[in-house]
C-alpha cells in the first residue's frame, strides 16, 4: 500500500440534523487544507469549491444481495476521477443522504482494491439532531445504524433541548453504540480535528476501546481516566426502558491472554455466520506466547487484523474486544469469546 | 530495436493516441500535448480534469470529457472544437461513432451527439458505466449495473437489453460485431455471441480486467487486470467458451493497460510498475520500456504499428519507435 492513501471522512446524519451545516463549516474553515466533497446534491452548500461533486448513490451488490458485498459504484468512480487530478488532496469527505446505509460507503474503501490502493477509510462521522433524534430512533432504522455505525457522533442542536433531554438522547447513543466520541455542539461548532483525520479505521492508532480516553489523550491533559468501566456490567441494564429496545446495541467484552488457535477461528465463525448483524467490531488482543499487542477492526463480515507493537511492561495483557451490532447473540458470542481465553477469565 | 522518446507531462496520462503522424496526450490537467517529430505543443480544454478521452473513429481526432462538464473534439494541429456542455456534471465516459457521432455520459444518463450537431439522449436506471458503438451501424452500446443496455441511437425504436447480473464497467464491440464484451467490477468480463444472446464468461482475474484491446481481425480479445495480458481466443466458432486463454508477459506484476498491434499478432503490456513490453502472440518479448513513474495508464499505436504512444498515472510519457 502506497503511504499517500488520502483520508476519506464519511458524513452520515438524518435529514436536517446539521450535515450541511458541518460540511459549510469544514469548508469555509481557514485551514489550508484541501478537501474535495461529495454529495448527494448541491442543496445548500453555499462555498464555491469546484470540488464538490453531486453523485448519485449507486449501491453495486457484488454477490448474492448481501449487504457485506455492497460498494458504492459512483464513489468509486469519484475516486478515480479525483485520482487523474494534479495536486492532491489533504482529504475527501463524503455525505451520505440521510436515508443512507453506511455500510457500502465504508466497504467501498475495502472491497474496490483501486479505490483501496488510493483513498482510505478515516471515520464515520454522524450528525444527530438532539431535539429529534429519539423520535428518529423509534421510526426509522436507518437513524439507529447511523449511530451504530459511528466513530463519532456531533450530537447537535443542543441548545435546543433540556439538560435532562440531553442526557436522556446521549444514553440512548451510548446504549447503541458504546463505542463512539460524542460532541455536544450547536450549529456543528467544533474544532475541526475531531471529525478530520480520526484514524478510526487504522490499526496502527487503536490506543484504547474507551472513547473518552481517546478524546482526551488528544488534549493532553491529565485526568483520571476511571469513568467506572470496571464495575460494568454489558447486560444492557438500560435505566430507561422506551417502548422499543434497540435493534443495535454494542456488546463490550474482556478476557485476558487468548489462544490464537482458538481466537481466530472463532472470529472467523462470528463474522462469517453473523457478519451481515455486525456493524462494526474492534479489538486489542493479548495473544498468547505473543510479545506484541494485536489489533483487528471490522465492517460486517470485512474484518482485518494485525500486530500494533509490543506489549508495555506497565500495560494489563488482557482481551478487549467491541462488537456493534443489530440484534447481537450476547450470550453466545460472550460465551465464545471466552472461550478463546487461555485462562479462564 | 526500439527508441523511446520520454517527456514529463506532469499530470496523468488519461489516453495517448496517433492522429496520423501526431501522438496526443490527454492530460489530467486538462491541457491535451501534441508532439510530432521534435515539435511539441499544448492546448488547454478542460478547465479541470480530462476523466475519458478516445480517439474518434475515423482516427482524426481525440474526443475528450472533463469534471468540467465539456465533451470536446481536438484535432492533431490543436483545433478544439467543444461540441456539447453539461455544467456541473463529470464526463466520465466517451465513445466515438460512425460519421462523426460521438456518445458520452455522466451518472444515468447518456447523450450522442451525431455528426451533424443533433443530439439525442438516454436515460437509464443506473449510472453508465462503459459505451461503446458497434462496428456498424449507429448502435451504442451502455454497460451499466446488470447488464447491457442496446440503443439504435439514429431511431426511435426501443432499446433492447442483455442482462447479466453485477456492475459492468466498460464494453467493447468484437470488430465483426457478432460479440460484445463487458468487464466487470468483481473482476471478470461477460460476453453475449449478440446473434442469439448466449452468454461468455471469462473469469479467473485478481484485479478488474477493463482495458479491452482486440487483436488483428479480432481474433483475439486482449485483456488487463492479471499478471500477465490475458487474450482470449474468438476466432472458435463457440468464441471463447471452453478455450484457455493466452497469458503473455507474465510478471510478477499486475498487467494495467494492453493494445494490440493493428497489423500483427503483437501486444504492447504496460504494467503497474510503468513498464511497458511487446509481445508476440508465439510469447516472443521486447522490453519497450523499464518500470518507472508509476502504472501505465495508456497505450495507443500509430496506424502502421511502427509507435507506440504511452502515458502513467505520475504523468511521464512519451512515444517508442519500434524499428
Amino acid at each position: 500500500m502506497p503511504e499517500t492513501q488520502i483520508p476519506v471522512t464519511v458524513l452520515t446524519g438524518y435529514l436536517g440534523a446539521g450535515k450541511t451545516t458541518l460540511l459549510n463549516r469544514i469548508l469555509s474553515e481557514n485551514h489550508g487544507k484541501k478537501y474535495a466533497v461529495v454529495v448527494n446534491e448541491f442543496g445548500e452548500i453555499n462555498i464555491d469549491n469546484d470540488l464538490i461533486v453531486e453523485s448519485d448513490e449507486e449501491v453495486y451488490e457484488m454477490n448474492n444481495g448481501c449487504v457485506c458485498c455492497t460498494v458504492r459504484g459512483d464513489l468509486i468512480r469519484v475516486v478515480e476521477g479525483l485520482m487523474k487530478r494534479p495536486g492532491g488532496f489533504d482529504g475527501i469527505l463524503v455525505e451520505t443522504t440521510g436515508l443512507a446505509d453506511p455500510a457500502p460507503v465504508a466497504q467501498t474503501f475495502f472491497m474496490d482494491e483501486e479505490v483501496r490502493a488510493k483513498a482510505k477509510l478515516d471515520a464515520v462521522v454522524t450528525v444527530a439532531d438532539a431535539k429529534h433524534l429519539i423520535a428518529r430512533l423509534g421510526d426509522s432504522p436507518e437513524a439507529e445504524e447511523q449511530i451504530g455505525f459511528a466513530d463519532v457522533v456531533i450530537l447537535n442542536k443542543t441548545d435546543l433541548v433540556s439538560p435532562e433531554e440531553l442526557a436522556e438522547v446521549e444514553s440512548r447513543i451510548r446504549a447503541i453504540n458504546s463505542h463512539a466520541v460524542i460532541h455536544r455542539t450547536e450549529r456543528c461548532a467544533l474544532p475541526l480535528d475531531r471529525v478530520l483525520d480520526r484514524g478510526a479505521f487504522d490499526l496502527d492508532r487503536i490506543l484504547t476501546l474507551d472513547p473518552e480516553f481517546l478524546e482526551a489523550d488528544d488534549h493532553d491533559h491529565h485526568h483520571d481516566h476511571d469513568h467506572g468501566h470496571e464495575g460494568h456490567d454489558h447486560d444492557h441494564h438500560h435505566h430507561h426502558h422506551a417502548a422499543h429496545d434497540p435493534l443495535v446495541t454494542s456488546l463490550s467484552l474482556r478476557a485476558g491472554e487468548l489462544d490464537p488457535k482458538r481466537f481466530f477461528p472463532w472470529i472467523e465463525q462470528i463474522t462469517q455466520g453473523f457478519g451481515p448483524d455486525i456493524l462494526r467490531l474492534k479489538g486489542i488482543l493479548a495473544l498468547k506466547d505473543d510479545p506484541e499487542r494485536y489489533v483487528v477492526q471490522g465492517v460486517h463480515m470485512i474484518i482485518e487484523g494485525n500486530h500494533q507493537r509490543p506489549w508495555r511492561d506497565d500495560e494489563k495483557r488482557e482481551s478487549r474486544l467491541v462488537f456493534i451490532g443489530r440484534r447481537l447473540e450476547v450470550d453466545m458470542i460472550k460465551a465464545g469469546f471466552e472461550a478463546c481465553a487461555v485462562a479462564p477469565a | 530495436m526500439t527508441q523511446i522518446d520520454e517527456k514529463a507531462f506532469g499530470a496523468y496520462v488519461v489516453e495517448s493516441v496517433f492522429l496520423g503522424d501526431t501522438a496526443v496526450f490527454a492530460l489530467g490537467d486538462g491541457t491535451i500535448r501534441r508532439v510530432t517529430g521534435e515539435d511539441e505543443q499544448t492546448t488547454e480544454v478542460h478547465a479541470g480534469a480530462v476523466l475519458a478521452a478516445t480517439r474518434s473513429r475515423d482516427g482524426k481526432a481525440l474526443i475528450t470529457g472533463g469534471d468540467d462538464g465539456l465533451i470536446a473534439v481536438t484535432d492533431a494541429a490543436g483545433t478544439v472544437e467543444a461540441i456539447a456542455e453539461r455544467k456541473g456534471k463529470w464526463i466520465d465516459q466517451v465513445a466515438g461513432g460512425p460519421s462523426g457521432a460521438v456518445a458520452f455520459a455522466s451518472g444515468r444518463r447518456a447523450a450522442v451527439r451525431l455528426g451533424d450537431g443533433r443530439e439525442r439522449v438516454f436515460d437509464l436506471p443506473r449510472a453508465v458505466g462503459g459505451l461503446a458503438f458497434a462496428p456498424k451501424g449507429l448502435r451504442l452500446a451502455v454497460a451499466r449495473y446488470d447488464g447491457v443496455t442496446l440503443w439504435w441511437a439514429g431511431t426511435e425504436a426501443a432499446p433492447a437489453s442483455l442482462e447479466w447480473k453485477g456492475a459492468h464497467i466498460a464494453a467493447s464491440f468484437s470488430p465483426d460485431g457478432k460479440y460484445l464484451v463487458t468487464a466487470m467490477q468483481d473482476s471478470q468480463l461477460h460476453g453475449w455471441r449478440l446473434d442469439d444472446g448466449k452468454d461468455m464468461r471469462m473469469s479467473g482475474y485478481p484485479s478488474k480486467p477493463r482495458s479491452l484491446s482486440w487483436s488483428v481481425k479480432g481474433r483475439f480479445l486482449a485483456s488487463s487486470g492479471a499478471n500477465a495480458a490475458v487474450l482470449w481466443p474468438f476466432h472458435h466458432k463457440d468464441g471463447p467458451q471452453g478455450k484457455p486463454p493466452l497469458q503473455l508477459g507474465a510478471r510478477e506484476v499486475l498487467v494495467t493497460r494492453v493494445a494490440c498491434h493493428p497489423r500483427e499478432e503483437i501486444v504492447a503490456v504496460g504494467y503497474q510498475d510503468g513498464m511497458i513490453m511487446a509481445v508476440r502472440f508465439d510469447e516472443e518479448e521486447v522490453l519497450l520500456r523499464r518500470p518507472g513513474d508509476g502504472p501505465v495508464t495508456a497505450l495507443g499505436w500509430d496506424d502502421r504499428g511502427t509507435r507506440l504512444a504511452f502515458g502513467t498515472e505520475q504523468g511521464a510519457g512519451g512515444i517508442v519507435t519500434v524499428v
